[in-house]
């Protein structure tokens, strides 16, 4: 048996945190996901403005996504199950090797949709408000996923499944949160002003992450201090180290393989609705 | 020690492992249904106005 982490009694989880610009308001308004290849000065910034363009990229970058994903799960949840037993966790310490991913993840993916929040806000790009839409639902099953595996954990280690203590509260929270986007990003039919209460709702709830990450600092809590992202680097040996890390790679990248899928799906959607109103327009005329 | 805990620890990957293949059959099954969608609009001659050969817009924005 080797050592997980810090030499405190109960182990948990480290906690680390881990879309652009400027094209017309009424591309980022139109439900068709406008075109605006004929935009005078296209930038670098400006080129994944393009609904057309970002489907034809996003499409040749998926399989690359999903397979590297895969590569990387599979070493790194092999090396998981396969690392020795923790000299206090026991066996359940391989539980680490999926709830500490979830855990970062459901932090990044918020991190994530607040950058898109700001393309939404400041740059108005037509793709931003796509992107949050598309991430919230894989975000709030990862959260979902670090407070059920957390909890499996917590049973025979704590000796309850569950605490309201920081950590656990906080991450309860978010995964709130999250559903309560679902339901905003899917509540009314104007997109535009869908747009804009999400991305305010996104950036507003960001003050959260933060709040996640140092609940266990700032408290007195039964979760773990961080184990891996410390000032004096990570308190774990490599055979745990290295499984987590690529681990959190290969969920990491699921994640945005996930994310590409339901962005190029969100995009369809709208040409399909508006495609279907000109189609009853159509017919009654 | 290892057997102590098997339920826990397949429990734990377990539900992982579903949840995550539930969410990425929602995800194929949401986008093959979309474009499945896209193809029957377009079969009964709606097009976009850029696949029409126009520029910028939609058929869907011209037609407002």
């Amino acid at each position: 048996m080797i050592r997980w982490g810090a030499a405190t009694p109960q182990k948990g989880d480290p906690i680390g945190t881990s879309s652009v610009c400027g094209q017309a308001e009424e591309a980022l308004n139109s439900p068709a996901m406008t075109d605006v290849s004929a935009s005078a000065k296209p930038s670098r910034f400006s080129i994944l403005a393009n609904p057309t363009r970002f489907l034809e990229l996003s499409g040749k970058l998926q399989p690359w996504l999903y397979g590297a994903a895969l590569a990387a799960l599979a070493v790194g949840l092999t090396l998981g199950l396969t690392a020795p037993a923790d000299y206090q966790q026991g066996a359940t310490v391989t539980i680490m090797f999926v709830h500490v991913p979830f855990a970062w993840l459901s932090m990044m993916i918020w991190t994530v949709m607040s950058l898109s929040a700001l393309g939404t806000l400041v740059w108005r790009h037509p793709l931003a408000d796509v992107s949050v839409k598309a991430a919230a639902p894989i975000g709030a099953v990862f959260t979902a996923l670090c407070l059920i595996t957390g909890s499996i954990w917590g049973r025979p280690m704590w000796g309850t499944w569950w605490v309201w203590d920081a950590r656990l509260t906080s991450v309860f929270v978010l995964f709130l949160m999250y559903l309560g986007l679902i339901a905003l990003t899917r509540a009314l039919e104007d997109q535009s002003k869908s747009a804009k209460s999400s991305a305010i709702l996104v950036l507003v709830g960001f003050v959260n992450i933060p709040i996640i990450k140092f609940s266990v600092d700032w408290w007195n809590t039964l979760h773990q201090p961080a184990s891996v992202l410390r000032v004096d680097g990570p308190a774990m040996p490599a055979a745990y180290l290295t499984p987590l890390l690529v681990s959190a790679i290969g969920f990491t990248l699921l994640f945005f393989a996930l994310h590409l899928t339901a962005m190029r799906t969100e995009i369809l959607r709208r040409r399909v609705a508006a495609l279907s109103r000109l189609a009853a327009r159509r017919a009654e005329a | 020690m290892q057997a102590d805990y098997f339920a826990f620890i397949a429990s734990a990957y377990g539900i992982s492992a579903l949840a995550i293949l539930g969410l990425a059959i929602w995800v194929f099954l949401d986008a093959r249904a979309q474009r499945g969608a896209l193809k029957a609009l377009e079969a009964q001659g709606i097009r976009r106005r850029s696949q029409a050969g126009g520029s910028l817009d939609t058929a869907a924005e011209a037609g407002r």
